[in-house]
Parts: structure tokens; C-alpha cells; sequence
């Protein structure tokens, strides 16, 4: 019997201005929801601008999601498109899921940025630009032929510019900072007018100013000279009727913090270390875009967090093998090409049945790829990407606070059942933003550790004996840590019989392969039955795993809402599957897949289960968005 | 480190067959580490052997401690992760020239500069062995092997040489053939705190045979081998009829008679300038000319393993035990009512 409940609850806004005006709004219309896309050049400090509109955005009570894209050069050359830098953001009174299909506000403090990004705007759509970097040299660095601002082209668009470089230059003089260092403040002359647009409060923004810059003087007083400007300039130039506000959305009660992917997986990991009750070791090379995950751990040392930035990706995940194999959880992360390089070390993990979590923040590949764009094409590898049969389980995450709770259960597999754990993440969910109401710790999953401390055998006569590699009910072996009297023994990469020594016996090889892939198979056990979402007597299945969970809850829901059967999945678990994923998929007519990829997923669930499987891939190095999804799904299911 | 303990040879020797062929040199290098273990007064049971792939890399197997045979040259840097995690434990490393030197390159130099605290064996026969016969990283420029029929034509590396260029803090000389001076070596590299390595010279009778007969043989060895004492002159040959001296920075070899024995090199191993000890390595490049062995270099420079539990320490000062509540609400938070 396959359970479906019936889990309606989807909201999922469109922009319609709400009229009436009591006192709680006084004149301001409200909507249900802006998205903002702040984009300029790679030095105009658009992430920080997107940063700080978001923050002031969350402690505003709006839900929200957030699409970082910068490019790959720290420096690209100034004022091309491919130096162009964004930050998209979805503000809203309700639960929402993804960063919005299309922005609604385009901050363009160049002609590149204008030109990149236009296309993306909605019909009618609000443009605040930058005019004073308008002038013939950036105008042809972008490519324009004539000025867009002047040649009727922006004609279908709500435009408001404002000479933003003159402006902040004029509100510095006074100061004493230089003309050019004040120019610089002119991302928070944006930001000082969208925050009065959308009716922002103002006052987060000057404590975080004085925080962020604390001991440059000069530089709070700039940006917050660039910010009032803005604020008074938007106020003054007559903008009254753009002016909207988005209220608090109604979240379920609670204490909520902004986090992004990689700052969720890293206090997971210290979480699952605490429920744990062993260090946490990380080994590390920097790659984007995981790299933030290693930063965040270097911070937290007062928890017995160790980080190790290693010599290369070989050396990272050695040294958190070396750290396991002493009684630590040992973790790497990476991005694909440190994942490629791992790939021996992972088997030999394998081999050994040592606990170790290898976290990979995916991004475009193959070789270098869109280092700093998102897909999520590492499926297969994880899965793979060993010689020899080297199963092992693999988890993925699905939002950005979904990271946190990802990374305990990596944890819990590797430690529980003493096996090298896969964790995939991306580089839009490790970047990614959205509200998080913070867990109780009380109520964080615990995670059983038991280390031998005495001979687990009977052998010859009698006598107490001791098998490193003798098992459990669950196949799983025994954790020794070095240094326990009478247990030292020996392990390698090479194969094993029960005594850990080398044995190259035919039987005993192929007991060992099919003993480790049915360990792995076991942890099924521990995985709970998942359950989908949406109707009851739905015949079309949307099954998903990592950062789509956002877009397909948004297509499923406006499917729904317009009368469409469906029911939707999303995995945690990529290996072992849940138990009863075989059962449950096979009760659909239909079963689509969407995946950044070229169909990974779906190429390894027809192989599973011997049904049909509709695929629908993207691969730009940008998460799909609710709208796409719609008419892929509607598509797939026509076909 | 442990406290010491008194065991016999028999204590470190496992129950594994040895399978090394017969009359190979580690045969004497094994029983050179498990006397010496018992000099040092080591614990098994707090003693682990990491290794990568190679013949010397199943050295493991045969010591009854904890062990672990993993892949190829990535030793030291599993090693490392051990180390860190478990600073109570004796780890050493072992490997052959193609592990250490060749695949595992990168992982012993970054070993050497970081300064963790591991003792690193490094078994030089100037081949590949258990792929049966390759020139090596150390294999001399026009060596004959199956992978070099005309000759090799690479250039080969000075162990010594590249780890003073790695910045290590102990570095060591032995060979197969003198138990007493590899027992002596390997209670100093394992004394010494910080990342320690000692290059030994092994003979390998089957691919590499006589690779260092022309130093090591009985009756080559006093004037063959120049053994560094620390605050001695630098002397060998009968009755110490050489010695050696820096002259604009290249070590050269002198007769005593004809210098004195006061204008003679006086061996400093703590010499903080590292450059003595290089122009030493460079006395031989190929075992055809008399070659230095003992402590090249021993100094005291900060343990990477020290540091980093006292940065732990600092921070739980500074900061408290880490609280998990707290991190969580360590970011800007809002309460939805």
C-alpha cells in the first residue's frame, strides 16, 4: 500500500497590487513580492549591495531567496559583459521557494550590466541606472551603438535614472575622502534608493555599515554619506509613485537567521560533530565554491574543529582519512576537479571501511568548466568515480538551510555505519540565502559512536581473538582506535579477510566485494519511507534531488493551483534510495525528472527500476526557474 | 609521546610472514627499526606505521603495532591527518624512492615545511622494484632498465638535497648494511620533534644489485663513507686521512695532512643556515665518491601539531567551549511571533 497524503499547502504569489490603504500601511501600495537584481561591474560591490538588501530584507520578516552570479576573474576587465557581477533577490509576505523567475527591479550601474541583464527583466519592469556611467566609452566596452537612455530603446520599461557617480562624489566632498575613493561608495547610493522604494528600514543598514568598516573612518562615513543621498535622492526626484512595500511574510513562529548553503553545511558538520561526541577534522584545498565551507571551520577552533589547509586535493582528503583512522570525523571539501582527484583516496576509504565525509559544492564541469556558476553534473562521479565496485552512500542537500541538517546526516551514515559518505551540495545552494528558523538543538538527531576496546572473537581453544573486520548485523566493522591496548592491527587497500591481513583467496575477494556493496545497501534500513507531496490520485510524478527542490515546489504548486494532478519527491538519499522508492514510483503513470544535468538521475533510475523516465535538463550554470519548469513539465507530460 | 616501556624484538614483530625476496635489504631495516623500538622504549600499541605502494610500503605488515598500507605516495599526508588527530601516538611513515619521491613528491616537501610530527623512513634503492624494474626518481642519468633501454635520460633527484631545499628540521643518512648507525638514526628522526626523515640507502638484490657495493661493502667503507659527528671535524679514511672543508660555499674533500685538521669543516647539525648541510649533500651525487651519512640537519623549529591544538586552546579561551545555541544565533536573527 503506497501512502499518499494529501499536503496542499502551496502559496506561491503573483504581483498584484493590493489598493486599499488602512493605517498600517499609510500611502504606500503594497505587493506580494519584488524581485530585485542589483548588477554591475565585478568592482562595484554588487554582491555586498545584494547582501545588505536581503539582510535588511530578512529582519524585515520578508521570506526570501537569493541567486549570487559573479564571474570567474576577481578583476574581469571593467565595464564589459564579462565583467558584470549580480545579485538577485525574491523578498516576499509569503513562503516562497526560489529566487524568482524573472526580476521585476534592475539595478544597472553600467551599460554592460544593463545590457547582460535586461533581457531577464519582466514586461514593463523597473530600471534604476546608474547615468553618469553612461558615457561613449562604456557604452561601446558594452557594445551599444547609441545610448539606450536616450534612443527610445528602454521605451517599454518604468526607467528612473540618477547620476549615482556625481551624487556620491558631491555627498563625500565635505568629508575629506578623495573624489575617487568616495566613487566607490556608489553601490550604497543604489542601495539608499531601492531601500526607500521598497520601503526598507534603514537603520540595520547604518549598524551594519559601522560594523562591517569598523576602523575606517573615512570609509563609514562615505558609505553612509552614499546611502542617506540615495535614500533623499529617491525621495526628492518625485518617485512616490514607484514606491512599494512588501509586508512581513507569515512564517511559522520562531527565531530566524539569513544563512547560505556553506555556512549551513559548515555548523552541520560541527553539530553532527557535537551529537557525536568526537572532533571534527577537515582537510581542504581551496576550490570555488566550496571554499567558504573551509573558512567558516577555520572560525570555529573553541569547538575542537581542526582545519587543515592541505598542500592539494590528494593531501586534503589523506589527511581527514589519516584523522578518521584516529578516532576524529573526517572531512574534504571540494568542488568536481578536487572530487576527480580524490577519487583513489575515496577508494581506499572503501576499502578500509573508515568513516569520512567527502562534501563537493558542484559547479559547471567538465575540467575547469563555470567555476563559478552552478550545475549539478557530479551525480554520476559520486555514485562511480572509483575503480574497482566501490559502493558508497551518498546524500544531497536541497536548500540552503537544508545543508545544515544534510551534513548531520552524512555524518550519521559515516560514523554509524563506518564508510566514506558523499555529501552534494551546489554552488547555488552553498551561495544561496534564504530564511532559516533555527533548529533546538535538543531536538537535533543524535548519532551513535562505539569504538572496540576488547578482542570481539572466540578463536582457537578458547582464547580471545580479534577480527578487525568482523561484523555487525548491519555489516558494518568495528571502529579501533590506534593506541587501544592489545587490539593493534593492521589495514590496507589491498584485499582483506576478516583479520584485516592480506588475502588474495578467489572466495574471499568476491565475499568482500559483495559484503561491502551489501553494507552499503543495509543503511536503507535506517532511511525513513519518504512520502510524497500533492495529490492523492495524482498520475504524474516530479522527482527531484539538490538545489531544484526550490523551482519544482513552485512549477508543482502553480500546476496544482490550475487544477493539475501531481505529486512531487524530492531525495535526500541518492545511495542507498529510500526503501520504498521502488514501490512508490512505480504507482505513477508518469515520473519527470528535472536535473542540471544531462539527465544523470533519470539515466540511473530507468537502469534501477526498468521504467520509463522523463527527463528535463538545463545546463546554463543557472538554476531553472518556477516558470521554465511549468512548460518543461507540461511538456513532458504531453509527450 | 609516550611513556617509554620495556619490550623485546619479539614485542614488534607481527604474525605475518615477511615476503620480501630473499636477500633483500629492508630484511635489515626491519630488524633495525624493531631494535631500535625497544631501545626508544615505545609502546606498540601507541605506534602506528603508515605506507603508501612499493615494496618498502608492506613494512606495516610485519610490525606488530597499528598500521595502515595505503596508496600510493599519499603516506605522508595521511600520516599528517593521523598525527594531528592523535598526538599521543608514535607515527612513522615508510616508503621507497618511487613513493616518496616520484608520486608522493609533493606530500613529503609539504611534510618537511609544515614540521608535523612524523618519522619518515625513506628506503632508497634507486629503482622500481615491485613493478619490476623501472628507473627511479634517484636512478642514476643512462641506467639500463626496462622502461630505458638506451640509458635513462632523466636527471635523477639528491633525496637529501631536496628535503634541506624542503625546509625540514631533521634529516638523516643510513644504509642496510650498518644495523648500529640505522638504529642510532632512527632513535634520533624519532627523538627529534617536528617532521623527521632519514634517506637509507638499500640494496636491491634482484633489480637494482650493488647500487651502493662501492660505498657500503665492508672494505669500502672506511674510505668511502664520511660519518658526521656533531662538533667534530669532518674526517674519514684511515685514521681520518680526509676530511672536508667549504670553500665559497661547495663542500670539497681535502687531505688532512695537507690542510690540518683545524682548517677542516666542523660538523654542526643544529646550524640554524641549512647551507653547510646542502653543500654536504652535494659532496656525492651518485655512491661513486665518498657520501656523508648521520644527521645532516636536527633543529628545533615550531611543531605544526603544537601550534594547532594551542590555537584550539587560545580560541576556547578567548571564546569559551564552543556552544552550539550560541553559533546558531550567531548571524543577525529575527523572531517571527
Amino acid at each position: 500500500m503506497v501512502t499518499r497524503p494529501n499536503d496542499a499547502k502551496y502559496v506561491d504569489g503573483k504581483e498584484i497590487l493590493v489598493t486599499d490603504t488602512d493605517e498600517r500601511t499609510s500611502e504606500i501600495p503594497e505587493v506580494e513580492r519584488i524581485i530585485v537584481r542589483f548588477a554591475g561591474d565585478s568592482g562595484d560591490g554588487m554582491q555586498l549591495t545584494g547582501d545588505r538588501f536581503t539582510a535588511a530584507s530578512a529582519l524585515f520578516g520578508n521570506d526570501l531567496a537569493t541567486l549570487p552570479e559573479y564571474p570567474a576573474e576577481i578583476r574581469a576587465p571593467a565595464g564589459t559583459l564579462a565583467g558584470v557581477s549580480a545579485f538577485q533577490v525574491h523578498i516576499a509576505d509569503h513562503d516562497i521557494n526560489t529566487p524568482g523567475d524573472s526580476p521585476s527591479v534592475l539595478v544597472a550601474m553600467n551599460p554592460a550590466a544593463l545590457k547582460a541583464d535586461l533581457p531577464k527583466v519582466v514586461e514593463h519592469g523597473t530600471l534604476i541606472i546608474n547615468s553618469d556611467a553612461f558615457d561613449e566609452r562604456n557604452l561601446k566596452k558594452a557594445g551599444y551603438e547609441s545610448n539606450p537612455l536616450e534612443d527610445g530603446s528602454l521605451a517599454g520599461y518604468q526607467v528612473i535614472t540618477a547620476p549615482m557617480t556625481e551624487l556620491t562624489k558631491e555627498a563625500c566632498k565635505d568629508l575629506g575622502v578623495k573624489p575617487r575613493d568616495a566613487e566607490r561608495s556608489k553601490n550604497f547610493f543604489a542601495l539608499g534608493m531601492v531601500s526607500w522604494l521598497y520601503s526598507r528600514p534603514t537603520k540595520g543598514t547604518y549598524d551594519w555599515i559601522e560594523q562591517k568598516f569598523k576602523g575606517k573612518d573615512l570609509v563609514i562615513a562615505a558609505n553612509m554619506a552614499a546611502f542617506k543621498a540615495g535614500d533623499v535622492y529617491a525621495e526628492n526626484a518625485d518617485l512616490w509613485a514607484s514606491r512599494r512595500v512588501v509586508r512581513p511574510a507569515k512564517l511559522d513562529p520562531g527565531t530566524y537567521t539569513n544563512i547560505n548553503g556553506n555556512t549551513a553545511l559548515s555548523w552541520g558538520l560541527i553539530a553532527a560533530s557535537k551529537q557525536a561526541g568526537i572532533p571534527l577534522f577537515l582537510g581542504s584545498y581551496p576550490i570555488t565554491p566550496a571554499t567558504d565551507i573551509l573558512h567558516e571551520l577555520a572560525k570555529h577552533k573553541n569547538f575542537g574543529v581542526r582545519t587543515f589547509q592541505a598542500e592539494d586535493e590528494i593531501a586534503g582528503v589523506g589527511s581527514a582519512l589519516g584523522a578518521s583512522y584516529g578516532g576524529h570525523i573526517g572531512v574534504t571539501t571540494t568542488s568536481g576537479p578536487g572530487l576527480a582527484l580524490k577519487a583513489e583516496t575515496i577508494g581506499l576509504a572503501v576499502s578500509l571501511e573508515l568513516p569520512l565525509v567527502i562534501v563537493d559544492v558542484q559547479r559547471g564541469g567538465p575540467s575547469t568548466g563555470l567555476p563559478t556558476k552552478t550545475e549539478a553534473s557530479d551525480l554520476m562521479i559520486a555514485l562511480h568515480g572509483r575503480h574497482g565496485e566501490a559502493p558508497l552512500p551518498v546524500v544531497a542537500s536541497s536548500t540552503p538551510a537544508d545543508c545544515f541538517f544534510a551534513a548531520i546526516e552524512a555524518v550519521r551514515i559515516a560514523v554509524e555505519y563506518h564508510t566514506p559518505v558523499i555529501l552534494l551540495s551546489d554552488g547555488y545552494l552553498g551561495n544561496g540565502t534564504e530564511p532559516w528558523r533555527l533548529p533546538s538543538v535538543d531536538d537535533l538527531p543524535p548519532i551513535k559512536v562505539e569504538y572496540l576496546t576488547e578482542p570481539n572473537n572466540v578463536g582457537v581453544e578458547g582464547a580471545p581473538d580479534f577480527m578487525p573486520y568482523l561484523r555487525d548485523e548491519t555489516l558494518t566493522r568495528p571502529w579501533i582506535l590506534p593506541g587501544t591496548p592489545g587490539l593493534a592491527h593492521r589495514i590496507g587497500g589491498i584485499e582483506k579477510d576478516d583479520t584485516g591481513n592480506i588475502s588474495y583467496d578467489p572466495e574471499n575477494h568476491e565475499r568482500m566485494v559483495r559484503t561491502r556493496d551489501a553494507h552499503i545497501a543495509k543503511i536503507a534500513e535506517s532511511i525513513p519511507p519518504i512520502v510524497p507531496r500533492g495529490d492523492v490520485d495524482a498520475d504524474v510524478l516530479v522527482l527531484g534531488w539538490g538545489s531544484t527542490r526550490g523551482a519544482i515546489t513552485a512549477a508543482v504548486g502553480r500546476m496544482r493551483r490550475k487544477g493539475r494532478k501531481m505529486a512531487q519527491i524530492h531525495l535526500r538519499h541518492l545511495n542507498p534510495y529510500p526503501p520504498n522508492l521502488a514501490e512508490l514510483i512505480k504507482s505513477y503513470d508518469k515520473v519527470i525528472v528535472p536535473e542540471m544535468n544531462l539527465g544523470q538521475l533519470a539515466h540511473e533510475l530507468r537502469a534501477e527500476f526498468l521504467i520509463d523516465i522523463k527527463s528535463i535538463t538545463k545546463i546554463m550554470g543557472q538554476p531553472f526557474t518556477p516558470a521554465e519548469l511549468v512548460e518543461r513539465i507540461e511538456g513532458a507530460i504531453d509527450d | 609521546m609516550t611513556e617509554t616501556i620495556t619490550t623485546t624484538r619479539k614485542d614488534w614483530v607481527s604474525n605475518q610472514e615477511v615476503r620480501w625476496c630473499p636477500g633483500c635489504g629492508d630484511y635489515g631495516i626491519l630488524m633495525a627499526v624493531q631494535m631500535a623500538m625497544t631501545e626508544i622504549g615505545s609502546d606498540p600499541d601507541k605506534t602506528a606505521f603508515v605506507s603508501g605502494i612499493g615494496c618498502a610500503a608492506r613494512f606495516p605488515y610485519y610490525m606488530n603495532t597499528y598500521g595502515m598500507h595505503s596508496i600510493h605516495g599519499r603516506s605522508p599526508a595521511i600520516a599528517s591527518g593521523l598525527a594531528l588527530a592523535r598526538p599521543d601516538l608514535d607515527v612513522w611513515v615508510v616508503g621507497g624512492d618511487g613513493d616518496m619521491l616520484s608520486i608522493g613528491g609533493n606530500h613529503l616537501i609539504h611534510a618537511m615545511r609544515r614540521n608535523v610530527n612524523l618519522t619518515i623512513l625513506l628506503f632508497n634503492n634507486r629503482i622500481y622494484g615491485l613493478t619490476k624494474g623501472q628507473y627511479s626518481p634517484t636512478s642514476e642519468e643512462g641506467k639500463i632498465t626496462k622502461s630505458s633501454p638506451m640509458g635513462s635520460i632523466d636527471h635523477p633527484f639528491n633525496p637529501i638535497s631536496l628535503v634541506l631545499g624542503a625546509e625540514a628540521s631533521f634529516v638523516g643518512r643510513t644504509h642496510d648494511m650498518d644495523r648500529k648507525h640505522m638504529i642510532d638514526m632512527f632513535k634520533r628522526a624519532h627523538d627529534h620533534k617536528g617532521s623527521s626523515v632519514v634517506e637509507i640507502f638499500q640494496n636491491c638484490n634482484v633489480f637494482n644489485n650493488g647500487a651502493y657495493g662501492d660505498i657500503t661493502s665492508n672494505d669500502r667503507r672506511e674510505e668511502m663513507i664520511i660519518d658526521l659527528h656533531d662538533g667534530e671535524p669532518i674526517r674519514f679514511g684511515h685514521d681520518g686521512s680526509h676530511g672536508v672543508i667549504i670553500d665559497h660555499g661547495v663542500a670539497k674533500i681535502v687531505e688532512t695532512a695537507d690542510v690540518g685538521v683545524d682548517a677542516l669543516t666542523v660538523h654542526h647539525h643544529d646550524n640554524p643556515d641549512p647551507s653547510v648541510a646542502f653543500a654536504l649533500s652535494r659532496l656525492a651525487s651518485n655512491p661513486d665518491a665518498p657520501t656523508p651519512m648521520g644527521v645532516f640537519r636536527s633543529v628545533e623549529r615550531p611543531v605544526y601539531g603544537d601550534v594547532l591544538e594551542a590555537q584550539l586552546e587560545k580560541a576556547t579561551a578567548d571564546k569559551g567551549p564552543g556552544d552550539l545555541n550560541t553559533l546558531l544565533h550567531s548571524l543577525p536573527t529575527w523572531e517571527v511571533g
